[in-house]
């Protein structure tokens, strides 16, 4: 579905990303994992556009998405979280789930500015879509609230919300669970595990590795802008590689 | 549903084109009760100030952007009217038409590179290019007749009805805000109206959930530029008479105030704006004298306190302690 093909990115000459490839099968729940500083935001960052790849090549269902600006990557069905999550906290809630439907909604100021009947039934329509998923991810009590208002772990599920409701094809999760605690985590797990039964395709960068072995069905481990090994949960634990890669080198001791 | 319900939900569901309607009805009547030209007169200006307003508000409340520049457009919808219809003759409407479209393509060209900056290099920016056009009407004597300005613009009319008193143009001027109003009413409350409250938050979340943050600022640059020119038309075809000092920089300044009293990002706060500046000199004759050192003040003190502006900033205030209330009584009926 998603190829990775040779993807590097230097800023000024320091390399973050080296020749990075692999690919992602449709229905599946691949895990992005790595130590600190391997480059994984910065690869994600590359897929979607935010970063242009100094290098290689993304292709998505046949298309080339190499160095397309971030909403273009949207429009071809790709949508994404943030590690740092970025949520609009003057919006409300309600408003803020509806930002991921912006594709739908239309981006002609002349319709916007007239708002003939077409567009107002098709706002309520996207309004009923937006409070489903509010819905989904149980924050649609408090759908009117300003979306700044909210605890940690909404914040968290109102970012999932906000990429899932716009239906697709491929989702990028960065750091789903990270300071959540051990309740919250294993329900955003069931919560992946749902979405993948449903037949969406998921990307996961996560450094909860009990998460990340027990969801994913493919991990690719990245090093230092690296990718170091690639394949099921279970091979990967046995890697030495990635065992050097997050414990360090195994010295002969006297 | 009983009947109470079907009509509060009625209300609820049209609260803002019923709002509209009512404040509509009551411009309507204004004149029959008020027809004093002086008070006519000074909600004309009110009204001319809000169409110039409301586009700003657009682009720096809701999209978040900075500009000290537009006067610039306000003034060059002016002087293009005035021009048209005395020395080329035109006829007024085609001639405001035609000035408009010529002034979004000014403000593209200008858009195009200026919006790509952020910040105090967009206001920079943007005030430069207010002192540019502001300095070519000073000094290109021949066709804008320099520091005197020039008179003689014919009214506007629809037929034989000629609005070339206060209480006729009053319906004209405040059609046009009217309009201009209920098209931001609607803008802002569709999936453009979201992308540009996205853009303003966080460029790079907006970008990908789908907003085109580029031409989406450049397009409610030029909007925000058009109705400033349609203002300054009106302006010129009101007064029969346009000189640079309407359209320099502390004009701008004056614009950026009121957007900031009304709210970043309330429409209707843009009215309120409008009208308060316009109005405080009326009312309190210190503020005449003082205007730029008190205008200053509110400024610097609104933005200390309330970022998000006057109205915006208090409503925002209350939604937000209303929602925290509200989550408190819930936490307690569930430990109850």
């Amino acid at each position: 579905m998603l190829t990775l093909e040779g993807l590097s990115k230097n800023f000024g000459g320091l390399p973050a990303l080296q020749e990075v490839s692999f690919r992602l099968r449709g229905g599946d729940i691949t895990a992005l994992i790595g130590p600190n500083g391997a480059g994984k935001s910065t690869l994600i960052n590359c897929i979607t556009g935010v970063l242009a790849p100094s290098a290689g090549r993304v292709d998505f269902l046949g298309r080339d998405l190499t160095g397309l600006p971030a909403h273009e990557v949207t429009r071809s069905g790709i949508a994404r979280t943030f590690q740092n999550l970025r949520i609009f906290p003057r919006l409300s809630v309600l408003d803020n789930v509806l930002c991921g439907l912006t594709l739908e909604a239309g981006r002609s100021f002349f319709s916007a500015m007239l708002r003939l009947p077409p567009l107002r039934h098709r706002e309520r329509r996207l309004r009923l879509r937006a409070l489903e998923a509010l819905d989904r991810f149980s924050l649609a009590d408090k759908a009117a609230w300003p979306a700044g208002i909210l605890a940690y772990g909404d914040r968290k599920r109102l970012e999932m919300a906000r990429a899932f409701v716009g239906e697709p094809q491929l989702v990028l999760l960065d750091e789903p669970v990270a300071g959540l605690n051990a309740a919250e985590t294993a329900a955003v797990g069931r919560e992946i595990v749902r979405l993948k039964s449903e037949g969406h395709t998921l990307l996961l960068v996560e450094h909860d590795m009990d998460l990340v072995m027990s969801i994913a069905d493919q991990v690719v481990v990245l090093d230092s802008g690296r990718c170091i090994a690639r394949g099921t949960p279970a091979e990967v634990q046995r890697n030495p590689l990635v065992l050097e890669a997050y414990l360090g080198r195994m010295e002969p001791t006297a | 549903m009983t009947a109470k319900d079907k009509i509060l939900y009625f209300l609820y569901l049209h609260r803002t084109g019923l709002t509209v309607t009512a404040f509509a009805a009551f411009v309507l009547v204004f004149p029959l009760v008020e027809d004093n030209p002086y008070t006519l007169g000074l909600t004309n200006l009110i009204a001319l100030y809000a169409l110039v307003v409301l586009g700003l508000n657009l682009f720096i409340g809701y999209a978040g952007q900075i500009s000290l520049g537009h006067a610039a457009f306000f003034g060059l919808g002016a002087y293009g009217s005035a021009i048209a219809t005395t020395a080329f003759n035109l006829p007024p409407w085609p001639a405001m038409a035609l000035v408009a479209a010529l002034v979004a393509l000014v403000a593209l060209v200008v858009g195009l590179p200026a919006l790509r900056l952020h910040g105090h290099y967009l206001a920079m920016a943007t005030l430069g290019c207010n002192i540019v056009v502001y300095t070519v009407l000073v000094q290109w004597h021949p066709v804008t007749g320099g520091h005197s300005g020039f008179s003689g613009i014919p009214p506007l009319a629809l037929g034989d009805f000629v609005f070339d008193e206060e209480g006729r143009f009053h319906y004209l001027v405040w059609s046009f805000t009217l309009l201009a109003l209920l098209a931001s009413l609607n803008l802002v409350r569709s999936g453009v109206g979201r992308g540009l409250a996205a853009l303003a938050a966080d460029e790079t979340a907006a970008a990908c959930l789908g907003v085109d943050v580029r031409s989406a600022k450049v397009k409610v640059f030029v909007l925000s530029a058009v109705f400033a020119s349609l203002a300054g038309s009106l302006f010129a075809h009101c007064y029969g008479f346009v000189s640079p000092d309407s359209f320099g920089i502390f004009r701008s300044v004056d614009f950026v105030i009121m957007v900031v009293l009304g709210g970043l990002g309330s429409i209707w706060g843009s009215l309120f704006g409008a009208a308060l500046v316009t109005l405080l000199p009326e009312w309190i004759e210190v503020f005449d004298t003082y205007k730029d050192l008190i205008h200053g003040l509110i400024l610097v003190l609104i933005l200390m306190f309330l970022p998000q502006g006057l109205i915006t900033g208090l409503a925002d205030l209350l939604k937000q302690r209303l929602a925290l209330y509200r989550r408190r009584l819930e936490s307690r009926d569930a430990d109850a």
